[in-house]
């Protein structure tokens, strides 16, 4: 009875998702129906091969396959931003539709295409909902990057692919977390990771595709996921690694979110599937 | 793959279990009931509420109420001993949090705003509570968000409440934690002076700018630099010395919040005659010193003969000599003789 039960919850949710995400792509297919332009980014994108990789959420035993994609080498910035929504109305802050934005939509900014003074234009763009992050990235024919993809790269530190079994791999990264107002810093002006990928940890957090899914998934390892364990000790009980306390923050941060959120920390980066690399 | 399921199941029911914030009291489950019924009448006002060592005024006689407590989660620097700065992590920028003291019966609505400066999420977890995570899954807060729920405050006693975000400990370990005072109907009985005292460990390391924080590795191993109280060395001491005098009774909220140390809680000088367990309902008399576990909490109440001063202490005593877990009551008035004196007879 309990098994059946948990079929429904996990089958409902499912449902759920989806006619989400259909209402979630709905502005963006507006925007190329009324022929707006594409933006072209100026962005390197770095090359991920993939690889099969162990989830920080999840049992132990299970390893995720991450196909082989294109990750911006940095997260977007304002001055790209503000071109977005120079060229996209629908985005500004006093036009997007409270469904896709909170009130704090770059609030910071003067008006609507006018970036405050004093801010860096290469600084990464913060306050503004996984639905603007998203937008943009169609826009100039990109995706954002998944769950899995963003995991996988953090995995790195400089000199290796996967540096989570050192001792300072967690340390680190929770000290440029704790740093306050560093989303104010210009992207690139620290030292890249192993793929060659500049500012994974410490300018903002990032927008991923499915920032929830440790919520709502589904692939595979939806059965051994549950909200419940984003809080107190169960947290704990349901990580592969309970002393990468960083990954505990992502997860934590992703937790809290909901898509039409802002937060002052808060930016993104684009990914492309490796086929799509000539558009 | 059934079996795996059932399995995931039993696993979340438990973590659900391991992570609510009462165990059913044998005796106390007729009163639960009792309180589930009582009616909260009226407009919900805003709650006082206190920094340490100060608590808000006892309920006395009054009906339940429709209170609003309002919580600001903030990550500010702030001095932890000897002009030595740590990055706290706060409920209304203290620490310990804001006391808060309701009434048996209270229905509460606590609104948690995570501060926009923050860098993390935050949430409340408060022992008092009856309902998922005492709270915590509902007050999920990322930067400049907010967050609320509503709660019955059905069991009598003094609770801790803390962020329950995850990397834990280290939520706590920063400071993130405070007391929840549920007065049973009619009140406690007055006293002469109330306390709020909040015991808690910091394990710290130093970034280049000398900068004190959150040490993981410390913190694992349960081997803090700090054992303090109400989040400062010397909180109270000079100017901060708790006061009384004498021939008043004196009533101490003492709560624990870890993340990971059991106090001994002891007054130099003085003998407990009540001792709520606990910080629940079973009152002991004539104790010296009294447990306070990691998440915990103890109500002591003292009347005071001798004029002096009382040293309060972990009586863990390494933690009160080396590592800050020290504080004072300052007795003034007439000696007292038949008592105490010096000399012999």
């Amino acid at each position: 009875m309990r098994v059946l039960l948990f079929f429904i919850v996990v089958f409902s949710v499912t449902i759920w998702g989806t006619s989400c995400n259909q209402q979630e792509v709905a502005p963006v297919a507006g925007d190329q129906a009324s022929g707006l332009p594409k933006l072209t980014s100026r962005v390197a994108m770095v090359d991920i091969p993939g690889g099969e990789y162990k989830p920080f959420y999840g049992l132990d035993t299970v390893l995720v396959k991450v196909a082989p994609f294109l990750i911006d080498e940095r997260p977007v910035t304002n001055a790209e931003f503000l071109a977005f929504v120079k060229a996209y109305p629908q985005w500004r802050r006093s036009q997007v539709k409270r469904l896709y934005a909170d009130t704090n939509y770059l609030c910071d900014w003067v008006a609507d295409t006018v970036l405050p003074e004093g801010i860096n234009p290469d600084a990464p763009v913060t306050q503004l909902s996984w639905y603007a992050a998203k937008a943009y990235a169609v826009a100039i024919g990109k995706r954002l990057p998944t769950l899995d993809e963003w995991e996988f790269v953090a995995m790195a530190d400089e000199t290796d692919a996967n540096a989570r079994e050192k001792k300072s791999y967690s340390d680190r990264i929770v000290n440029l977390y704790l740093v306050k107002n560093k989303q104010h810093n210009a992207v690139k002006q620290s030292p890249p990771n192993y793929w060659g990928v500049y500012n994974f940890f410490d300018l903002v957090w990032e927008w991923t595709d499915d920032f929830n899914s440790v919520l709502v998934t589904g692939d595979s390892r939806s059965g051994s996921y549950s909200d419940n364990n984003l809080f107190c000790a169960g947290s704990a009980a349901s990580a592969t690694d309970v002393l990468n306390y960083a990954a505990f923050m992502r997860f934590s941060m992703r937790g809290g979110l909901k898509a039409h959120y802002t937060v002052a920390n808060l930016g993104f980066r684009c990914a492309k599937d490796i086929e799509d690399r000539k558009e | 793959m059934t079996n795996k399921l059932m399995l995931f199941v039993l696993a979340t029911a438990f973590l659900f279990g391991a992570c609510g914030s009462n165990s059913e009291q044998g005796t106390a489950t007729g009163e639960k009931q009792s309180a589930a019924t009582i009616e909260a009448k009226g407009q919900p006002e805003e709650a006082e509420i206190t920094a340490a060592p100060h608590v808000p005024a006892p309920v006395g006689n009054r009906a339940p109420k429709k209170l609003i407590v309002n919580l600001l989660t903030t990550e500010i620097e702030g001095e932890i001993a000897d002009g030595k700065k740590y990055t706290f992590w706060t409920f209304n920028n203290i620490v310990p949090g804001s006391f808060i003291r309701v009434r048996e019966g209270d229905e509460v609505e606590v609104r948690l705003r995570n501060d926009a400066a923050s860098v993390l999420p935050h949430n409340i977890d408060l022992h008092a509570v009856n309902g998922p995570g005492g709270g915590a899954e509902a007050t999920s807060a990322v930067p400049g968000q907010e967050a609320a729920f509503t709660f019955k405050a059905m069991n009598p006693g003094l609770y801790v409440y803390h962020c329950a975000a995850p990397p834990v400990p280290m939520h706590i370990g920063n400071g993130m934690y405070g007391l929840i005072l549920v007065e049973p109907a009619g009140g406690l009985k007055p006293v002469d002076r109330e306390y709020y005292i909040m015991q808690g460990e910091f394990y710290t390391k130093a970034r280049e700018s000398g900068l004190l924080e959150f040490d993981n590795d410390k913190a694992v191993a349960e081997n803090p630099d700090y054992v303090l109280f109400n989040g400062k060395k010397g909180s109270m001491l000079g100017a901060g010395m708790l006061e009384a005098k004498v021939g008043e009774t004196v009533r101490l909220f003492v709560g624990n919040g870890g993340p990971n140390l059991i106090s001994s809680f002891h007054v130099i000088g003085e003998i407990f005659d009540n001792v709520y367990l606990e910080g629940g309902t079973t009152v002991t008399h004539n104790v010296q010193t009294t447990i306070i576990p990691a998440g915990g909490s103890a109500i002591v109440e003292f009347k005071v003969d001798v004029s002096g001063e009382y040293v309060l202490v972990d009586h863990s005593l390494s933690r009160a000599f080396n590592k800050g877990a020290i504080g004072k009551l300052k007795v003034t008035g007439e000696g007292n003789p038949k008592v105490f004196k010096k000399g012999g007879f």
